[in-house]
């Protein structure tokens, strides 16, 4: 006997996803769910957005590692709420995983809210979070190849930061090669190079992200 | 450890309507999965395996349906097939495709005795 389905494998996260949705929409929380490779500079980008805005918003940050403190020991020293969300050797955050956390940070005294995902360029694009918007970090020594071997992940972005632009002298990046490929799966996404140790084109980033966050 | 999240999700999924049609056994659970969804068919066979041990799935064949991506162009509107390292629309050459196919992760049916 054959019993017809027709039903999303991942509809649980997908639910829970919504839940969270609703409850960031009536706490006026602005979500990022921010994804990128290990070492792409994630947590870099996080703190640069946060020593730029945290005179003008309210900064509240998750952070996803498979083990260890170590990031949200960097973003606590900027004085900012921050979970750590340990996966135990899950490649990815789950809705479920971001539910669980929300009761440790102060929704309504929260503006925008950065969820730092596990480094890996697969698995975090099949589980929604609840989030606004996704951003992926990509940076130039992972090679400019990287949107045509991972187009799941660069496919469904609104943002794409490409960090260590400062490098690009030192390594054969061709950007065109790169930008195409990016604009090929995903035209409408907001490409910002920069860098984040020397700064260039950080403000950049940081004036989309609070037009964005304005227009909620 | 991707596929172990998605093989529990599935199994449960199957589960939840094999018990509702009254089975004793499911048989094989029918898959549909697209090139973009980051899947990887045997690693999921192998977790499913050993999730499965003492439920009605236990032995059920798994069957994937792969769909390739496609994109439609924005210029011109052709529908094509993703290809390495070229992505520009054959017909107009123009970079901008909306991915219409592809994404797909989705249990279609189960067969159950």
């Amino acid at each position: 006997m054959k019993v017809e389905i027709v039903r999303d494998i991942l509809s649980a996260n997908e639910q829970i996803a919504q839940e969270n949705r609703r409850l960031f929409d009536e706490k006026g929380v602005f979500v990022l769910n921010i994804m990128a490779a290990p070492g792409a500079g994630k947590t870099s980008l996080i703190e640069r957005t946060i020593e730029t805005l945290q005179n003008r918003l309210r900064i509240g940050v998750i952070e996803g590692d498979v083990a260890s403190t170590i990031d949200a020991d960097r973003i606590a020293r900027l004085g900012i709420p921050v979970v750590q969300i340990n996966t135990g050797g899950t490649c990815h955050l789950d809705a479920n995983m971001v539910r669980v956390a929300l009761p440790r940070l102060l929704l309504d005294e929260t503006d925008l809210l950065l969820i730092e995902n596990v480094g890996n360029l697969i698995c975090p694009t099949n589980f929604a979070l609840g989030e606004h918007l996704k951003v992926i970090v990509a940076s130039t020594p992972e090679g400019d190849d990287k949107p045509y071997k991972y187009p799941g992940m660069f496919s469904v972005v609104d943002a794409l930061a490409l960090n260590k632009v400062d490098l690009l002298p030192l390594l054969e990046f061709d950007l065109d090669y790169f930008r195409r490929g990016v604009e090929a799966l995903n035209p409408d996404v907001a490409f910002f190079p920069m860098s984040c140790k020397t700064g260039e084109g950080v403000q950049e980033w940081i004036d989309w992200l609070v037009e964005r966050c304005r227009a909620g | 450890m991707h596929e172990l999240a998605v093989t529990q999700s599935m199994l449960n999924l199957a589960l939840e309507y094999a018990g509702r049609a009254g089975a004793q056994r499911i048989m094989r659970i029918n898959l549909v999965v697209g090139e973009l969804s980051g899947i990887v068919d045997e690693s999921v066979q192998f977790y499913f395996d050993f999730v499965s041990k003492g439920t009605l799935a236990e032995g059920a064949q798994l069957a994937f349906e792969w769909q390739p991506a496609r994109f439609c162009c924005r210029t011109c509107g052709h529908e094509f097939a993703l290809q390495d390292g070229n992505w520009a629309c054959p017909v107009c050459q123009a970079l901008g495709g909306e991915v219409i196919a592809g994404r797909e992760f989705y249990m279609d049916s189960i067969e159950v005795e």
